[in-house]
């Protein structure tokens, strides 16, 4: 052996935090392409309403907007979490997720909101096509969010218990990542269906 | 039997009620066995919250070799009806249900794990790591795809198999054709073994990557290794696909959406282009890594080097890309016209050019060695005939034009099947007997294994030769019965008596684990073949991990390297002072959210929102007690691992 003993195993140690890191890169992957299926099912079922309301008579603009900006705000809080957590300041990393998971829980709100109301108007999963591609989709997003909610609260409760140590960092750092990754695939939702659909 | 019950239990068939009795004797058997010996405590600590990739190994190997003799009796079944025209062995429905269920597990339920079997008994070992890079993970793959393994078998007795074919295309996978619960089975238990899928390929691509032995450089890796590798990365690029195609088809029958269905603007056939570009993947997934076997068992029993070792690599990465982009092949029928066919049928016939690259690597390594005939040579070089064979009607379906000819014929049968009994059974039936002696310290016999080596062989040609005629002469697949003025009786009789020879090979084979078991030749060397790679330079079987000083990698082959060119320094590493070796603790937590996801799939399987949301939650909770463990690891101590050297009689 080249090296002892000692420093190869040291060596494979201390790399083991960045496996989990590589690891959550790869799933993300993954769930990238589950998302890509999903575009590629809606833009093939779009256009077929079965004689129903399109997208244009049912997308309220102000709904997905303020949605939209909700959750790029709370990219940005997270981006704050995470600079504070750099910083070694507990109270701010805790008060920054705090706001993010506020962020997190109003954007499902409106979304709750948005598909009860399309619901209430006839708009339903089974009606139509391109209504089950749209709920599978965007609700795929919403589950997506959610789940990170009750992960970030997970999260918060560790920081609690534990402060800031390499294993309350580096999850932070995973929840983030995952965090942006929803941000960057309501862009493309955002474009892709509430865009295109409205014009 | 009260009428829910009725309903909840198969009833009606002599062939159910004897497998209801034997399931429940065999069950007993377990349960008064694990009693009378105390063996509960035992089962749990050793292996239901082990995260030992050796053992989790032989775990897979258990039950996909249970799944081979399931998967093997619902062939021999339909064999049996198809022997002679206008028989009644078989009802249409039971014959459905049977060719669905033969598929989905001999694909999902024997290959995959028989194939995760090698991965975690081979890799950690072949590039000289203690552990694969998440063991946590790789534990909840196992018993996720143990419970799902376990609640689509289920079906056959309560509520009733799937029947809409392997792939279950809609509209008749949809809940207006299949209304029963046996759609569902086929949906979770397919989608709950598929995400431990998942999880496997992402652990195996981050082991590889990040965990090799110092100084073993990429382009030094064993050549299973690298067929590991490739086929890795076309699981993360293809099961994300199964798992949106199997909850679409979930969101159709449970919300009664309108993705895949032929009314209110559904979309049958975009199920069969996402399904088969999964599909299509998966074969190269599963046939990938019985490349790398092959040329593993070539070079150790021809005494070379692989001929060609670049090659072999690239051809490998090269099908790994290209098998994501020929998978319209599968239904040229569809219409989509020239253009999109011709697309498909040359990328399809591109596939077979590395192919034959690997082929020729093969023969041109064999040439001039020395080769000694062991048992694991014996299948592989029975897999090369019979691969090329298999190939070149691949590429005669390729050829679009003709295809619409044979499309769905028994032509097309008897070509999957060539390919997938040639190419990968025999390619891990090779591994398995190759790899044996590292698992459990003994050899297989070797006079049984050549009576099931040429049972099986015969028994291949005898089989599926015929339907190749078969097909040409019209007999589609799928139909139940014939009559006498279709000409096609001799053929399919003499395929039936090659179905149950190959059944008879399997026999051998269950003979030849036993007797061996207590004859079989104890391998104290842990290197029974003078192999070539890491594997072998520890004792059989390897020590719980694996290797007490980490090996330094200098050159490919890097155990025959040592042994051969710098043994002196080899030894030298062995002898140096140990220190303590960091390794995962065991978990429960894996055995248990796989159990809780049963439970939902299960719920969901019968509709039954309570229990489908409370599995669910179960696997919620799991996961947040699991993100909530800080101590999830620890050091064995210099001393133990100086016991346990000594008791493998290595010298300390």
């Amino acid at each position: 052996m080249a090296q002892s003993a000692i420093s190869v195993d040291a060596h494979h140690e201390h790399q083991h935090d960045t496996f989990k890191l590589l690891g959550f890169w790869i799933f993300l992957v993954t769930d990238c392409i589950i998302f890509a299926c999903l575009f590629a099912v809606y833009a093939v079922l779009r256009t077929h309403t079965d004689g129903d309301l399109t997208g244009r008579e049912l997308f309220e603009v102000k709904g997905f907007t303020a949605e939209t900006f909700i959750l790029l705000a709370s990219s940005f809080t997270s981006g704050l979490a995470s600079l504070a957590m750099h910083k070694g300041s507990k109270k701010q990393l805790l008060g920054w997720l705090a706001v993010t998971v506020l962020l997190g829980l109003s954007f499902v709100g409106l979304e709750i909101t948005e598909f009860a109301n399309m619901a209430s108007e006839g708009a339903k999963i089974t009606t139509n096509g391109f209504l089950s591609s749209f709920f599978t989709l965007v609700g795929t997003h919403g589950l997506h969010v959610s789940f990170g909610l009750i992960w970030m609260i997970g999260v918060m409760v560790q920081i609690g218990r534990h402060d800031i140590d390499s294993l309350t960092k580096e999850k932070v750092t995973i929840v983030g990542l995952y965090w942006h990754f929803l941000d960057v695939v309501w862009i493309f939702i955002f474009t892709v269906v509430y865009l295109l659909g409205v014009m | 039997m009260g009428e829910k019950a009725k309903g909840f239990f198969v009833t009606g068939d002599p062939l159910i009620y004897g497998a209801d009795v034997s399931i429940i004797i065999t069950l007993l058997g377990i349960l008064i066995f694990l009693t009378y010996f105390k063996k509960w405590g035992w089962l749990w600590r050793e292996w239901l919250t082990t995260v030992d990739h050796k053992k989790i190994g032989i775990m897979y190997l258990v039950s996909s070799l249970l799944m081979l003799f399931r998967g093997g009796v619902d062939a021999l079944l339909m064999r049996m009806q198809l022997a002679m025209p206008n028989t009644h062995f078989l009802q249409s429905q039971h014959y459905n249900e049977i060719f669905t269920t033969h598929g989905t597990i001999m694909i999902l339920f024997m290959a995959m794990p028989f194939m995760f079997a090698l991965f975690n008994i081979v890799i950690p070992l072949q590039i000289g790591a203690r552990d694969v890079a998440y063991p946590f993970l790789n534990a909840m793959s196992f018993w996720l795809f143990f419970f799902g393994a376990l609640l689509f078998n289920l079906s056959f007795v309560i509520g009733g198999s799937p029947d809409a074919g392997w792939l279950s295309y809609p509209p008749l996978s949809e809940l207006a054709g299949s209304p029963g619960p046996g759609q569902n089975f086929y949906i979770w238990g397919i989608q709950i073994s598929g995400i431990g899928s998942l999880a496997t390929g992402i652990n195996f691509l981050v082991t590889i990557l990040k965990m090799r032995a110092p100084g073993m450089k990429l382009m030094q890796m064993p050549l299973f290794t690298w067929s590991v590798l490739s086929s890795c990365i076309t699981i993360i690029f293809a099961f994300p696909v199964l798992t949106v195609t199997l909850a679409l088809l979930f969101v159709d029958r449970f919300f009664g959406a309108h993705i895949f269905t032929a009314t209110g603007g559904g979309n049958p056939m975009m199920y069969v282009n996402l399904i088969w570009m999964w599909g299509h993947p998966e074969v190269y997934i599963v046939v990938l890594p019985a490349f790398g076997i092959y040329s593993e068992i070539v070079s150790t029993f021809s005494k070379k080097k692989i001929f060609g070792y670049k090659s072999m690599v690239f051809s490998m990465m090269i099908i790994s890309v290209l098998g994501y982009f020929t998978w319209v092949h599968h239904f040229f029928t569809m219409g989509a016209g020239a253009d999109v066919n011709t697309f498909f049928a040359i990328t399809t016939m591109a596939i077979g050019i590395p192919t034959g690259v690997k082929i020729f690597n093969w023969l041109f390594t064999m040439f001039r060695g020395r080769i000694t005939m062991t048992q694991p040579m014996l299948w592989t070089l029975a897999f090369i005939p019979c691969f090329l064979v298999g190939g070149a009607t691949g590429v005669m379906l390729a050829a679009a034009p003709a295809d619409y000819q044979y499309h769905n014929s028994y032509f097309l049968i008897a070509h999957f099947h060539q390919t997938l009994i040639g190419g990968v059974v025999f390619g891990y039936l090779a591994g398995l007997y190759y790899w044996w002696p590292k698992m459990f310290g003994f050899k297989l016999n070797d006079r049984i294994g050549k009576w099931a080596f040429w049972t099986w062989n015969i028994g291949f040609y005898v089989c599926f030769m015929p339907q190749y005629a078969l097909g040409f002469m019209g007999m589609t697949r799928r139909v139940y019965t014939y009559g006498w003025d279709m000409g096609w009786a001799p053929y399919n009789m003499v395929s039936t008596v090659g179905a149950f020879l190959m059944g008879i090979g399997f026999v051998f084979q269950v003979w030849q684990i036993l007797y061996s078991i207590k004859h079989g030749e104890r391998d104290l060397t842990g290197d029974p073949w003078n192999g070539r790679t890491l594997e072998w330079s520890i004792l059989s079987p390897a020590p719980h991990y694996n290797f007490a000083h980490l090996p330094a990698v200098k050159s490919d082959d890097a155990w025959w390297d040592m042994k051969n060119h710098r043994y002196g320094a080899a030894v030298q590493d062995n002898i140096k002072e140990y220190t303590p070796i960091h390794m995962p603790k065991n978990s429960g937590i894996p055995f248990l959210m796989s159990a809780c996801w049963f439970v939902a799939g299960f719920g969901l399987t019968f509709e039954w929102i309570w229990m489908g949301v409370a599995g669910l939650a179960g696997v919620g909770i799991c996961l947040l007690a699991r993100s909530f463990q800080r101590n999830t690891d620890y050091y064995i101590p210099v001393d133990e691992i100086k016991r346990t050297e000594a008791s493998l009689g290595r010298v300390v």
